[in-house]
């Protein structure tokens, strides 16, 4: 009995060799005297290597690893999002005291580190590779999220995300055990052909295992009934590190939701498609009714999040070629959407006495014109106004889910959307209108429910380039995607095509 | 041509922006009249048999079957003259009067105009819906930043936010019914929103039914139809008048107008089986929208809710489902757009001289300002629709069209007209004749219409005078089309019916003396 070798393939390798090797240099740099300001400029430049590597590799799908991994161009466009979703929380971490409190050495080495789990788990098709990058996604982040020392809800944002986040794991886990024993494979191609030829399709064990992976996910997408811990840990996680997850996490979630749903699992289909499409449904209610009324921005955006993560899972649950594109385009333009709110978001949190509370973008269409503007677009966008990215992305998972026989689910969409006018608008309004009656004076201390400890200010944090650029930069795209979207739709076509 | 007419307001909004602030109301003017310019050079060059025309058809989402296709025709070439009409007026009027954060204001103002002129020549489905979401956002802007906050009542942001989720309902609906319909059209194979093209092969009738609601709601909600209308009182209150004047003069058309255009000829079927429930909600609208308008005492109110009536009266005739009330609709489309902006127009001006809204504080401006007293009288006859004027034509063929369609729903609709004089004479009298007491010893100081807002209003006014003299204008010009739309739901062989119509060449000999 012979043992063979697999072949390595350095070049396919390369953006998650290039991801590891970051993650050292960046970790090191800290204590190399000449270095040691240069965490953000390295990691940043890390970013940089692993895009125009994972563009290189684009349009030639491989198979790495014995077929442990393959990168091909869904795994390609997640990881850029996820990529590109990172540089922003560099840009917007500068002068953020979470980084200086951990030291930004080590704060930009777990952020890398995250990355590598996303890039890793974007690829994953084995159950093995899909475990170890999820776990190797989620440790960074829960560390991350607990980096504003002296900020208790820091603290307890971090401690949250971990208990609730292990809880997914290992119901993950379980599941996965379930599917193995079931199948008799790890491989997704493995499981697929156990439960496509075996007629395993109705046993029990793969059932039970299917759901419960399905659960373990949910947790991860925050998908409700599973999403309780989002607001809460959106809220008190450091700003820059929210809007990684918001954007990152849920695209490299979504993309092995995918590939686990629509390739291991494409043989029961039907059982699961309308369980998904339930969860979906409740998701989309859950989150734009829980969203209503929240005062902090962070958590509004938490909130939204849920609400947004059952439009993107309404892509998965039909479960065909359509469906996946409209996923990966809204996952695209949900990049621009957010990262333009949560720039401004962070630039108020350090001009401001008000933290994230919704009282410190009032009047700010007057003052700060060049932040109002990103912060309107986003909104709107996230709302699915037209001539925003918001809209187009909408219109294709509509499209995705009449073609998919799931109209309810499309209906369920728009009136998700009515409801979310409510709370997207009144930012707006809050942004460009005169104060209103909901403000009342006196009626409730101008900082409740913002975090109570407010950070140090910067009274010109407004006017930072490296808070404005992105804002605007984010805008700007949800501004053109939204006008002339084609170039996005075969982004996600090309994603899309490499698996069904 | 038509890509000049949609996107030079937007142009000239964006330039305008780098301008100094004084500039901006002019610059914005100036963009409204080019605008209107083309607008006219669209119309000189119209061919009333041509069908579609001036068209316009490139992809723009391929990948979604999304067309970028443009294109008038007898049914939306005089709504895109009154919108650009009536924009320019709201517009000069504006800029006549100092605004808050100008460059914001009129760019707002400017994409308005271009997303209303995207509605009505928009000839793909999506774009349509695209459009027609579109319009909401600026005046969302306009209405809650510009508008004023009313005492014991809602703030200008919560009216506004009503409105936009009033009418949003709708429209997402509609989006979920635009891309039902194309998908169930295209039945697996080339996924098209081509209007046109989807007209040729209407989908099922079970389908049609449940869509035709989708789209109704939207329609219905943003013309107000009668119990859909709750978002009216409130935001006609908070809204700024010039803008409220374009407002209500061109956006409540372009739910009459998504009637004619989309729902006739893609959901004949089901246009026939509602016919009765919608007559229902039209006459609802009439009645209801009449009463109210005459117990109300806020003068913005009286022409809000005359516009429901109004509009009711629009929609009945295009739910007569024959040539000569659908005629009549567009007619009338055009006419109440021309009548109630000046209405609002001349609001803001008593309104500005008398420091009150109220009705009961007005009055005896006759006296003072006889010019703006005989513009407003030509403006009140019009809405009552005086034989003589464009109006009375407009109504004279909706209830002819009604009459030989549904003869219960004509007679309960004539009511309208006589209370429609009612609410109009009215207004004029309380705030035109009728000093009240307050005033009696105050002598007689001239409060005259400025020379500036005369210039915007006679115009407008010369429009109605115009129209009245020459309603053929339109009718001739719509009616090739008119009759395209309504003929889809008639079954077989309506045609040859409907073109020896002997009640529209008597009719129209007939206005000419009264």
């Amino acid at each position: 009995m012979s043992f063979n070798a697999p072949d390595i393939d350095y070049a396919a390798l390369s953006p998650v060799i290039a991801l590891t090797a970051a993650v050292c240099v960046v970790l090191l740099s800290a204590v190399i005297g000449p270095l040691r300001r240069a965490a953000p400029g390295l990691t940043l430049l890390a970013l940089a290597t692993t895009a125009g590597l994972l563009i290189w590799r684009w349009g030639d799908p491989t198979d790495l690893v014995a077929g442990a991994l393959r990168l091909d161009d869904l795994a390609i466009s997640i990881s850029l999002i996820a990529t590109a979703a990172a540089a922003f929380a560099v840009l917007l971490s500068i002068r953020e005291p979470a980084a200086q409190q951990a030291g930004s050495g080590e704060y930009h080495a777990l952020l890398l580190g995250s990355v590598l789990g996303m890039v890793l788990l974007a690829q994953a098709q084995n159950l093995v590779t899909f475990f170890v990058a999820i776990e190797t996604l989620s440790i960074p982040l829960y560390v991350l999220c607990a980096t504003d020392m002296v900020r208790e809800r820091s603290l307890e944002s971090g401690l949250k995300y971990l208990i609730v986040g292990s809880l997914g794991s290992a119901t993950l886990l379980y599941g996965m055990a379930f599917l193995y024993g079931g199948s008799g494979s790890t491989d997704f191609a493995g499981i697929a052909a156990g439960i496509g030829h075996a007629g395993l399709g109705g046993d029990p064990l793969v059932l039970v295992g299917i759901g419960m992976a399905a659960v373990g996910l949910a947790f991860k997408t925050s998908i409700a009934p599973f999403h309780q811990w989002t607001p809460d840990v959106y809220e008190g996680a450091p700003t820059p590190i929210t809007a990684f997850m918001a954007v990152a996490t849920k695209a490299a979630a979504f993309a092995v939701f995918v590939r686990f749903f629509d390739v291991a699992l494409i043989g029961s289909a039907a059982d699961w498609q309308p369980a998904l499409a339930v969860l979906a449904a409740t998701t989309i209610v859950v989150g734009n009714v829980g969203a209503l009324g929240q005062d902090s921005l962070k958590r509004l955006l938490g909130w939204s999040g849920v609400a947004q993560a059952g439009y993107i899972l309404g892509g998965l649950v039909v479960a065909s070629d359509a469906g996946i594109d409209a996923l990966v385009f809204y996952l695209a333009g949900y990049l621009f959407m957010n990262l333009a709110a949560f720039s401004v978001i962070v630039a108020r949190e350090r001009e401001t006495a008000f933290g994230d509370d919704i009282e410190a973008v009032r009047g700010l269409g007057r003052e700060r014109p060049l932040l109002a503007w990103p912060l309107t677009i986003s909104m709107l966008a996230l709302a699915g106004l037209p001539a925003t990215v918001g809209f187009i992305g909408k219109l294709y998972l509509i499209e995705a889910l009449v073609e998919g026989d799931y109209t309810w689910l499309a209906v369920f969409i728009a009136v998700g959307t009515m409801i979310s006018l409510a709370y997207y608008l009144r930012v707006v309004g809050a942004m460009w209108m005169r104060p209103g009656g909901e403000a009342a004076p006196g009626a409730t201390p101008a900082i409740a429910g913002a975090s109570p400890e407010a950070d140090p200010i910067d009274p010109d944090a407004g006017r930072r380039p490296y808070l404005v650029c992105p804002a605007l930069l984010a805008a700007a795209g949800a501004v053109f995607f939204g006008i002339v979207p084609q170039p996005l739709v075969e982004f996600a076509q090309h994603a899309g095509s490499a698996l069904i | 041509m038509i890509n000049s007419l949609l996107w030079t307001p937007l142009i000239f909004g964006f330039c305008g922006l780098v301008l100094p602030k004084r500039a901006a109301g002019w610059w914005a003017t100036a963009g409204a009249a080019v605008t209107l310019a083309i607008a006219i050079a669209l119309l000189a060059g119209f061919d009333p048999s041509g069908g579609l025309q001036d068209t316009v058809d490139v992809d723009w989402i391929p990948g979604l079957g999304v067309d970028y296709s443009l294109g008038i025709d007898g049914l939306n070439v005089f709504l895109v003259l009154l919108t650009a009409v009536i924009w320019l007026g709201g517009t000069a009027f504006a800029a006549f009067r100092e605004q808050e954060r100008p460059h914001l204001f009129f760019l707002m103002m400017l994409l308005g105009e271009t997303a209303t002129l995207g509605a009505f020549v928009a000839q793909d489905l999506l774009l349509f819906v695209l459009f027609f979401d579109l319009m909401l956002v600026p005046f969302y802007f306009l209405f809650g930043a510009w508008g004023s906050d009313r005492e014991g009542g809602p703030t200008a942001s919560a009216a506004t936010l009503k409105m936009i989720v009033y009418t949003l309902v709708g429209s997402l609906l509609m989006l979920v019914g635009a891309i039902a319909t194309a998908i169930i059209a295209a039945d697996g194979g080339h996924l098209t929103f081509s209007i046109a093209e989807l007209a040729k092969h209407p989908i099922g009738e079970g389908s049609q039914r449940w869509i035709f609601w989708f789209f109704a709601a939207a329609f219905l909600v943003k013309m107000p139809a009668f119990l859909l209308h709750g978002w009216m009182p409130d935001a006609y209150r908070a809204a700024p008048l010039p803008v409220l004047a374009v407002f209500s003069g061109v956006l409540a058309k372009v739910g009459a107008y998504g009637f004619l255009r989309v729902v006739l000829p893609l959901f004949p079927a089901a246009t026939v089986q509602f016919q009765e429930v919608v007559l229902v909600i039209a006459l609802a609208s009439i009645l209801y929208g009449s009463v109210m308008a005459f117990t109300q005492t806020n003068v913005r109110l009286i022409g809000g809710y005359s516009s429901v009536a109004q509009l009711g009266f629009i929609t009945a005739g295009i739910f007569a489902l024959r040539a000569d009330g659908a005629d009549g609709a567009v007619l009338q489309m055009v006419n109440h757009g021309l009548v109630v902006a000046p209405l609002f127009i001349i609001v803001a001006i008593l309104a500005e001289r008398s420091g009150s809204e109220d009705l009961r504080e007005m009055g005896g401006m006759a006296l003072r300002a006889p010019v703006l007293a005989a513009l407003f009288l030509i403006v009140t006859l019009a809405t009552l629709a005086m034989p003589g004027s464009a109006n009375f034509i407009g109504e004279f063929y909706i209830l002819n069209g009604l009459f030989q369609a549904k003869i219960v729903f004509a007679f309960v609709a004539i009511s309208g007209v006589a209370m429609s004089a009612y609410y109009a004479l009215r207004l004029y009298q309380r705030t035109m004749h009728n000093r009240p007491a307050s005033q009696q010893n105050n002598g007689i100081a001239s409060r005259e219409l400025s020379l500036r807002d005369g210039l915007v209003l006679a115009p407008l006014v010369l429009c109605i005078l115009g129209l009245a003299f020459y309603p053929q204008l339109i009718l001739h010009r719509a009616d090739p089309s008119v009759q395209q739309s309504v003929t889809a739901t008639q079954g077989p062989a309506p045609r040859a019916q409907l073109a020896s119509n002997p009640t529209k060449v008597a009719i129209g000999s007939g206005i000419q003396t009264p």
